[in-house]
């Protein structure tokens, strides 16, 4: 069983902003989709996954790639070359 | 172009150059698919205004095949959904009834090849994206095998199961468009070099088609099942042989499918903070606040809904009971239509358990809509290409067949629907 508090959790960890409306009604459907999926608990794993693929890569070559004019144009008030983002401490 | 079906999210035109086997020809593009120098948005508003860079390699390959492209079409907010309701823009309508949904979530792919704006467009398929919207409007539309077609420039939602994919009003233009878009690309991990040379001829006798015994089950509409029950023994008189057959893994599905796809868009979405591109954060607020901010404005519900579901299923004391089980579960329902398609060419059944629904019919309960697609994902776990094609109708709207083939058998696939669709 889902509570608010832990809708409210997961929001957090994903940095999702919800409103007490969405809270409620997300808490809601989360246990009606999360008792849908519990049929996946009666599953027996009897050994581990096969990986018939793994780690494909490629020569390391020199490829043209975006500018930097273009790489900075989506961004906000770009300056001396970087992107600016809000403060982390 | 008179949009009356809100198919386009942007009808910028391109004009083709060149004499390639697309020259001349209009082919619109869902707006998860990069276009350089075209607006962009995933049906999202936390992507308006976005201009790629560069193009998608599945675009470049339009380009270079004479293509023009009519424009960025309509679709659920980064693919997730199977009405077309979910996009920031408002839904895209039904072409044969727009009091209807088109199917999700390359609804305004499907509409615009549906009302006769262009005749091909690309869509891309992750849980039935192609497959749905095409047998609900009435057209054509094939998911690739996992790797044929490059996700380069595809923005990811759930990059394990997706693939770019094709959509017109006919096979033998699913085909061209799809003989154009094939093919090894070093800049997807997951491509493999498996061209199409666009070679299609009807041809279905002598194989064995396979009828899923799940595909008639509960929840399906009777009138549906009836009308691809016809379609069966329309390929049974054209001289295939049609066995029945089951995928017992199959109630696992849709769980298994839900578990994974929300996994990952809850990691894939995460790089939508607004700092590179999409609405401006609030630089002075602490990081965590200013990017919750831009993510509570900018994601619609349902995809807030996905990345929490996602987010949870993989955070500690969950990743077990949840995501790993999903994985098992997914072998085994690969391995299932593995054995199927040992003694069948094909499996045949439904693409969608029902008709087209009016607006607004699935919105409310978000299980419902994730119903919809029990018939659409099991081939996208599995990795399969699948195609739906228009085998009549029921309750007055198209209802879709849909063959599924065995890894990158596109080839003996579009022949299969190829004599279909010139049979009936």
């Amino acid at each position: 069983m889902v509570k608010e508090s832990d809708v409210l959790h997961i929001a957090e960890l994903a940095d999702i902003g919800i409103s007490s409306s969405e809270l409620g009604k997300f808490t809601e459907q989360f246990n009606a989709i999360l008792e849908y999926f519990d049929i996946l608990d009666t599953l027996e794993v009897t050994g581990p996954l096969e990986r018939p693929l793994v780690n494909i890569f490629r020569e390391d070559e020199v490829t043209p790639c975006i500018s930097q004019e273009d790489a900075l144009r989506n961004s906000h008030n770009p300056e001396d070359g970087y992107i600016r983002a809000p403060k982390v401490v | 172009m008179n949009d009356k079906y809100n198919a386009y999210l942007n009808t910028t035109e391109i004009p083709g150059t060149g004499s390639g086997i697309l020259a001349g020809i209009r082919v619109s593009i869902k707006d998860n698919i990069s276009t350089k120098d075209i607006e962009t948005t995933c049906a999202s508003k936390i992507l308006k205004g976005y201009i790629p860079p560069y193009d998608a390699h599945a675009v470049t390959l339009l380009k270079n095949a004479g293509a023009s492209i009519a424009g960025k079409t309509n679709m659920d907010e980064f693919g997730m959904g199977s009405t077309t309701e979910n996009s920031a823009f408002g839904p895209a309508l039904n072409p044969h009834d727009t009091t209807r949904v088109t199917g999700g979530s390359s609804g305004g792919s499907a509409a615009a090849v549906a009302g006769g704006l262009v005749s091909m467009a690309l869509g891309s398929d992750t849980g039935g994206s192609i497959r749905c919207p095409a047998a609900w409007c009435g057209i054509v539309g094939l998911k690739p095998s996992y790797g044929r077609v490059s996700r380069f420039g595809l923005i990811a939602y759930a990059n394990s199961f997706e693939q770019i994919g094709p959509l017109a009003a006919n096979v033998r233009d699913v085909a061209k468009l799809f003989s154009v878009i094939a093919g090894h690309d070093k800049k997807d991990s997951t491509s493999v070099s498996k061209p199409y040379d666009g070679k299609v001829i009807p041809d279905i006798r002598g194989k064995t088609i396979g009828i899923p015994r799940e595909y008639f089950g509960e929840g399906v509409d009777r009138d549906v099942a009836a009308k691809v029950r016809e379609a069966i023994t329309k390929l049974e008189e054209l001289g295939a042989a049609a066995v029945e057959v089951s995928l017992p893994s199959m109630k696992y599905a849709l769980p298994a499918y839900y578990v994974t796809c929300t996994c990952e868009a809850s990691s894939n979405l995460d790089r939508f903070d607004g700092v590179r591109y999409g609405p401006e954060p609030e630089m002075n607020l602490p990081w965590h606040d200013a990017y919750t901010k831009v993510r509570e404005a900018g994601f619609g519900q349902e995809v807030k809904r996905r990345i929490l579901l996602g987010t949870f299923a993989l955070s500690a004391g969950y990743y077990g009971k949840y995501y790993v089980k999903a994985q098992h579960a997914r072998q085994l329902i690969a391995k299932d239509f593995a054995s199927a398609l040992k003694t069948c060419d094909f499996l045949a059944g439904p693409t969608m358990p029902n008709v087209a629904p009016k607006i607004g019919e699935l919105t409310s309960d978000p299980l419902l809509m994730y119903q919809a697609d029990i018939l659409t994902v099991p081939v996208n776990i599995a990795g399969i290409p699948a195609i739906s094609v228009p085998c009549g109708t029921a309750h007055g709207m198209p209802v879709g067949l849909q063959l599924m083939g065995r890894m990158f058998g596109e080839e003996s696939l579009l022949n299969a629907a190829l004599a279909f669709e010139e049979a009936v």
